[in-house]
């Protein structure tokens, strides 16, 4: 009997020790402007789905042998991100990055980063799944072409396709809005017309009040599609557009990574542990951070081995596949190092739809219907 | 009023022919089927977001993990008055009675511990950690091991029931789901839901002896997802229910070969037998119904209107 509970033992941990440390490293961008200021960025936005991927990837490790560490580090507006991303690196080859496409960039660049495994839990920017991509650069947030194809394939199945669009001024209000023109042209559909949303001194009522009469002249319309990545403006059309119309895209009806709302598929289980760990909502940076998380730890718990390039090629591989609460296993792009993901279509209160929609069909899975298909990407990295 | 008391004397007769009890995961109901009529003759109100339902070895008590109230309650089925809680640790989702009628083997989900309970003194007998997300339960024919298998974790836990400890751990594919020891305890089948196999192990030696694919034509094989299993008489056959590809597989449990695929409501979950294994009724969450299939010639033949996501199912004989 001994003998058998010793072979049992050994059987379970094959390969012994292993301690693994992640540096979860937070580029702090300067919060813009907004209209309201109900919502603030919660403290430990991203870091807190680190942690519970810890918890989670300790609780398997124990039965193994295997040790998760979390080492958090912040770069302050205007700080050397470079020298934060070094210290970070002197201490694991593993990052999980909440931060912009250029920081993520000048991350994978740097010499003390070769052979490194950096994970993207933020930026949206397809430039990063495409001619921008970096070998040792992985992606478990989605891409913002794979949200606004999610949204595009709503409309379809709606048949809104009436659509006009209000967006911003800024930066992301406007790359989200060129995803929405390469989206909707992807899936047959097109924007009929566009105003730009610019509240000046000139726009002498608050803006709930400005929402009719700016939106009087798109006449009629099936739905009306807001780019507003800042959460600046666009809540106030909801309601209050001169048509009743439905709204989506930035505000009303969105296309998420992960919202507090997604319960299906076992996920409130998710939901109620990180909602115990650290207080509140589970947001997408937390979802997208937990997910680097548990793709490391993953790797580690089939693998044995907590080697970068070992984790790396088993992420990668036919082998892997991540039981991420969306209802499918998820699995890494092998052309650009996005993981493939289902994508919860919400309002505030409920999921609306889980994209990809039936009837949208790829030669070889449907979750490539989302995103940068290998053909349609210029990454080379990964060949 | 001789006829009114006979009418009310019938009315409290306890009905003649089995039947099979549903837990309904969003109504905070049990359906009670008649395996005669094949018709919902009782709706239970029970707590809230009943799952696991199992009866005791002489169907004299009905246990039921009511998750979101933590805790198992103990019901009557011939009133269907919950007679008593028992404590059961955090959001109980599943759990097995052991063959000594007296411990149920419960798994906490948000908690990652499997507890002991003592039916008869209504105790905590032992907490034990395991993996996150415990979600099968099995006891071995002989009582000595019990199982939880972890659905983040993807291992399956073996107790030892004497020590109350884990022996092993052994690592399955992703989200196991559903645990069954079979053929008199020699083999521990293991159900994993996003790995999309079933894991058959050697108890002896807790080693993977086997693994099951599934392949639903015209259904993509991610959602193809094997959840509850259940095995006809002689363990020749098991009855694999594929979760959201809305299909029941019929496996060998000799060869391991998957025979036939049987299409049934959506997103279907557990299953039961009745008396002589010749039917089985599928718990379909999403459709709120169950499917009764015949046995032999492995065809659906009837599908019952339940509650909001029927989740379990157990069968209770009248006689």
């Amino acid at each position: 009997m001994l003998r058998t509970i010793m072979a049992a033992c050994l059987l379970a941990a094959p390969a012994g020790a292993v301690e693994v440390v992640v540096a979860h490293l937070h580029v702090i961008q300067p919060p813009p402007p907004v209209l309201s200021e109900l919502e603030l960025r919660p403290k430990g936005l991203g870091l807190d789905g680190t942690r519970l991927g810890q918890e989670d990837n300790a609780t398997t490790g124990r039965f193994l042998g295997h040790t998760y560490e979390v080492s958090a580090h912040a770069v302050e507006v205007g700080g050397d991100v470079a020298a934060a991303a070094r210290t970070a690196l002197a201490e694991t080859p593993f990052l999980i990055v909440d931060g912009p496409g250029d920081a993520l960039q000048a991350i994978a660049d740097l010499p003390e980063a070769a052979g490194a495994l950096i994970f993207n839990a933020t930026e949206g920017d397809p430039a990063l799944r495409d001619a921008g991509c970096r070998a040792n650069l992985l992606h478990t947030v989605p891409s913002t072409a794979m949200r606004t194809d999610a949204l595009a394939q709503f409309l379809v199945r709606k048949r809104w396709d009436d659509l006009v669009l209000v967006e911003g001024e800024h930066g992301p209000d406007r790359a989200y809005a060129a995803a929405l023109d390469r989206s909707l042209a992807k899936f047959g559909l097109e924007i009929e017309a566009r105003k730009t949303w610019a509240f000046d001194a000139d726009m002498r009522r608050n803006a709930a009040a400005e929402v009719p009469l700016f939106t009087q002249d798109f006449g009629d319309y099936d739905a009306l599609l807001v780019a507003d990545e800042l959460g600046d403006f666009g809540r106030f059309l909801l309601y209050n557009t001169w048509e009743p119309r439905p709204i989506a895209g930035s505000e009303g009806l969105t296309a998420q990574t992960w919202a507090p709302v997604v319960e299906q598929w076992g996920a409130i289980q998710l939901q109620n542990r990180f909602a115990e760990l650290a207080g509140r909502g589970m947001e997408p940076e937390d979802w997208a951070a937990w997910a680097a998380m548990r793709a490391i730890g993953e790797a580690v718990t089939r693998t044995g081995t907590a080697d970068p390039g070992d984790v790396r090629a088993f992420l990668l591989s036919d082998a892997f596949e991540l039981a991420g609460f969306k209802g499918r296993p998820l699995t890494f792009r092998g052309w650009n190092g996005q993981l493939r993901q289902p994508i919860p279509i919400v309002h505030p209160r409920a999921l609306v739809a889980s994209a990809p929609l039936e009837g949208f069909l790829h030669q070889r899975t449907e979750l490539d219907t989302l995103g940068l298909d290998a053909p349609e990407s210029d990454c080379t990295a990964f060949n | 009023m001789l006829r009114a008391s006979l009418i009310a004397l019938c009315a409290a007769l306890p009905t003649q022919a089995d039947e099979i009890w549903v837990s309904n995961e969003k109504d905070d109901t049990i359906s009670v089927i008649d395996v005669e009529t094949l018709e919902v003759v009782r709706t239970i109100e029970v707590g809230e977001r009943p799952r696991g339902i199992t009866f005791s070895k002489d169907y004299s008590v009905l246990y039921l993990c009511a998750s979101d109230d933590d805790s198992v309650q103990v019901i009557d089925p011939e009133t269907g008055k919950i007679l008593h809680d028992l404590p059961s640790g955090e959001d109980p989702e599943q759990f097995v009675l052991h063959p000594d009628d007296r411990h149920l083997y419960i798994a906490n989900e948000d908690d990652a511990i499997t507890t002991v309970v003592d039916t008869e003194s209504r105790t905590v007998v032992a907490q034990i950690d395991v993996g996150i997300e415990p979600e099968g339960m099995a006891v071995s024919p002989d009582g000595k091991i019990a199982i939880t298998t972890s659905e983040t974790t993807n291992m399956a836990h073996w107790i030892d029931t004497e020590t109350q400890e884990l022996f092993a751990n052994t690592l399955v594919d992703s989200r196991p789901r559903h645990a069954e020891f079979v053929k008199e305890g020699t083999e521990l089948w293991v159900s994993s839901e996003i790995g999309g196999t079933i894991t058959i192990f050697d108890v002896a030696t807790q080693a993977e002896k086997g693994k099951i694919d599934f392949e639903v034509q015209g259904v993509h094989p991610d959602r193809v997802q094997p959840v509850g299993f259940e095995f006809t008489n002689g363990d020749t056959h098991a009855f694999v229910a594929l979760g959201p590809s809305n299909h029941v597989a019929v496996v060998n449990a000799e060869s391991y070969e998957v025979e036939e695929y049987i299409l049934v409501g959506r997103r279907v979950w557990h299953m039961e037998f009745d008396r002589n294994r010749e039917q089985l009724f599928t718990t379909n969450g999403v459709s709120g119904d169950v499917t009764v299939i015949d046995v032999a010639s492995r065809t659906p033949t009837k599908t019952i209107k339940v509650g909001r996501f029927p989740w379990g199912a157990a069968f209770r004989p009248t006689e």
